[in-house]
């Protein structure tokens, strides 16, 4: 009962709670190093360094009158937002943040909500039903500009989605399943992270899921400079902050994925090499955190503040930390703490991808439609398909799998 | 049976990127555009016929507020019609000193121009890098007149004053870091393949029909004809300067950024030569009190950064002018943008519109 139940529930509930939360600081870190990436200084006013602008920002949003255009669609515009939420979300319940699971209050706890035997399928499924979101929006707003940005979105999504769905193919094909912790445990076996393997792969797979999470350089449904703000235009307050979550949650998803599908997920780098064993040593990813964020700390506050120096010294505190750590003065080299180190490493991952996110956003300019669509169908989806066929042809020569 | 219809849609005059109050009636077929027509006028406050009640000295504030993004280059161009019309002879250090002034403005107009037309495209960084390098050249305008955007810098018979002692050092302190701050604009744009899609091909206008519709300034020259009114009709001592004009040859939005970026280039080796050998002596011509031109009219041109930018002035002999008429550039090429954007895709127009860089206040008046 406790387990079959009580344990999802809360599970589920820490997951909702927490992923919005997150999302606010996601979304602060995108404003601070988009801010680094042009000279310029970013939110510093709420809070120390702008640490408490996600919490005005939220409030912002709650406190907005919510309007709804006249002749609007009254019912499909309040559900749009909840519909693009929604799946965004549930997506989040077959992702595993570390692979052991572990004892509280004597009750055995998962570090995932579900491990779905078709966990892959379930997330295509689920993070395709998030374009109704999009297209119910801009259709009941009553606006051209939102029923452009639909209609945009809407062929966007579906031609991404695709590729999408071919690249992870491969995946599941080396590790003769679809379910995502199957998929960490072959790459533990095989002995490399898929990255390796399906080079093709991950590239289809992290270019078509920007594009379909409609992010720059794909973000033409919310094009701001020609659609104004495309399909939720005319949204407002806690509506338009529901169309945010879903997009931010959408990002760290599709982030975990690629984690998992391609990088091992909470695995070490080279998770079968024992020389490398001391990489799952608490002191390891502990240590450098610790000086990193006191070094930063120190450093920020003697030269006033500046985001650089602050940055080298967060670095050289990671430096002096790794240092320590391997040279392991206090024989905590044993002191292995797996669900620990699965987190660190995941967490790890997913924040190098979700910066590579604001790092696009920094540097390209926007497809146009045209170009995007033969993107899609004329490289990607050859290309994935072509990545799937070639995994297959040499799964078969090296005979690895019946 | 089945049909379908054309969208209509009305872009502005409320709209992030029509550059200002610019409406523009667009026909869609999905995506693709059946037919635009701009609309002008948001923006009119009748300032020619202001002029009509203004003594000479008063009209110059008015034309700051033209093309407010490149005031000097307006300021220059009045002036030089009446002094035009009054036969005066401008000494050479003001001379050299507008010049110095009108190239400096002219980059600072690109600078606005390059960081809004990659925004449209996307690119949002590229407008804070150009924003930085601008904010060098306004901070050098307020230390020469005060202002940072309606300077009213110059005066008819040649400027106010000299220049503020350590001036000149800045200006070549900034001719010295701008070529690496433009690498970063070309590293982020000039061989971004995403860029290259948005921009080649788009916006086509061949060299025919841009002499027909009047188009001048960057627009026309990227289309291959070289017609610059600075070599053309010298102006301001342009003639003793060496500068190549560059030349697009396709007459696309692509060949229209290469070409203003050349003239970045152009404009800080005019005005390295022009600190070189600045001349010593008066800034300002003697000039009566009261400025009573002789009857008569005259045309002056000058090469705004947005094109040829034209001031026709009547005089009855009066204090104040019979009629003054401004030859808008950015009303003359906004004419081409229909012709430019005919069979493109809702995005090439705002990448048109930018690649035009039109400004509203120049062209309602």
């Amino acid at each position: 009962m406790m387990e079959q139940i009580v344990i999802p529930i809360l599970q589920v509930l820490i997951a909702v709670a927490v992923v919005p939360l997150l999302i606010l600081y996601l979304q602060l870190v995108e404003r601070k190093v988009l801010g680094f990436m042009q000279a310029r200084l970013a939110p510093r006013r709420v809070g120390w360094h702008g640490l408490l602008q996600p919490v005005a920002d939220a409030l912002k949003l709650l406190t907005k009158e919510d309007t709804i255009p006249a002749r609007a669609d009254r019912f499909l515009f309040t559900l749009a937002p909840i519909v693009a939420v929604a799946p965004a979300l549930a997506a989040l319940a077959v992702i595993p943040i570390a692979g052991t699971p572990f004892t509280v209050f004597g009750y055995e706890v998962k570090p995932w909500i579900s491990d779905l035997n078709i966990g892959v399928v379930y997330l295509l499924a689920v993070s395709s039903l998030g374009i109704y979101g999009t297209i119910l929006g801009g259709w009941s707003s009553n606006s051209k500009y939102s029923l452009l940005g639909a209609l945009r979105s809407s062929a966007q999504m579906i031609s991404y989605e695709v590729p999408l769905g071919f690249a992870l193919i491969g995946v599941m094909m080396l590790a003769g399943s679809a379910s995502m912790v199957r998929i960490v445990e072959a790459q533990r076996s095989s002995g490399w992270w898929f990255v390796v393997p399906q080079i093709l792969g991950f590239f289809c797979y992290f270019v078509s899921a920007v594009a379909e999470t409609n992010r720059v350089p794909f973000d033409l449904p919310e094009a701001e400079s020609e659609l104004v703000a495309g399909f939720h235009t005319e949204y407002s307050g806690m509506k338009f902050a529901l169309f945010f979550l879903a997009e931010y949650t959408n990002m760290i998803v599709v982030s975990s994925i690629v984690t998992i599908a391609f990088f091992g997920g909470w695995l070490r780098p080279f998770p079968n090499a024992e020389a490398l064993a001391w990489l799952e040593n608490g002191w390891v990813f502990f240590t450098p955190l610790v000086l990193a964020a006191f070094l930063g700390w120190l450093v920020g506050k003697r030269l006033g503040g500046n985001l650089m120096p602050m940055l080298i010294g967060g670095a050289l505190g990671a430096l002096l930390g790794f240092g320590i750590a391997v040279a392991d003065p206090g024989g905590l080299a044993s002191m292995r703490l797996p669900l620990l180190s699965g987190i660190f490493w995941f967490t790890l991952k997913v924040s190098f991808f979700l910066f590579a996110y604001i790092w696009f956003r920094g540097t390209y300019p926007r497809y146009r439609y045209d170009q995007l669509m033969q993107l899609g169908w004329k490289r990607l989806i050859p290309l994935s398909i072509g990545n799937v066929l070639l995994t297959g042809l040499v799964m078969l020569l090296l005979d690895r799998r019946a | 049976m089945f049909h379908t219809e054309d969208m209509e849609i009305n872009m502005g005059p409320q709209h992030p990127s029509t550059h200002g109050v610019l409406r523009l009636k667009l026909q869609l077929d999905g995506e693709q555009i059946k037919d635009m027509r701009p609309v002008i006028g948001y923006l009119h406050r009748g300032v020619e016929k202001l002029c009509e009640h203004r003594t000479y000295a008063m009209i110059e504030p008015l034309t700051d507020r033209l093309d407010y993004v490149a005031a000097i280059s307006e300021n220059l161009g009045y002036c030089g019609a009446v002094e035009t019309l009054m036969g005066l002879q401008i000494p050479p250090r003001a001379q050299y000193i507008r010049v110095v002034l009108a190239e400096l403005q002219r980059i600072a107009s690109h600078l606005l121009w390059l960081g809004t037309h990659a925004l449209d495209l996307g690119a949002m960084t590229v407008f804070f890098y150009t924003f930085r390098e601008r904010e060098l050249i306004l901070d050098l305008f307020e230390a020469f007149c005060g202002a940072r955007l309606t300077y009213n810098s110059m005066r008819i018979g040649g400027l106010l004053e000299d220049v503020p002692r350590g001036w000149f050092d800045r200006v070549r302190h900034f001719l010295k870091i701008f070529p690496g701050r433009m690498q970063e604009y070309e590293d982020l744009l000039t061989v971004n393949r995403i860029f290259l899609g948005r921009t080649k091909g788009v916006g086509l206008l061949s060299a025919k029909d841009a002499i027909a519709y009047g188009v001048s300034g960057p627009p026309l020259r990227a289309s291959g004809v070289n017609y610059d009114v600075r070599k053309a009709l010298p102006y301001s001592s342009y003639d003793q300067f060496e500068f190549d004009v560059p030349l697009g040859s396709h007459g696309d939005t692509y060949d229209r950024y290469l070409v203003r970026m050349e003239e970045l280039r152009q404009s800080c080796r005019i005005i390295r030569q022009a600190l070189d050998r600045m001349p010593d002596g008066e800034v300002r011509a003697k000039v009566p009190k009261y400025i009573k031109p002789p009857a008569g009219e005259v045309y002056h041109v000058v090469e705004s950064p947005r094109g040829e930018q034209g001031f026709y002035i009547v005089s009855t002999g009066g204090e104040m002018p019979y009629r003054v008429r401004f030859r808008a550039p950015s009303f003359v090429n906004l004419q081409a943008l229909p012709v430019m954007c005919q069979g493109g895709l809702v995005a090439d127009v705002v990448a048109v519109i930018g690649s035009i860089d039109i400004v509203l206040g120049d062209c309602d008046r």
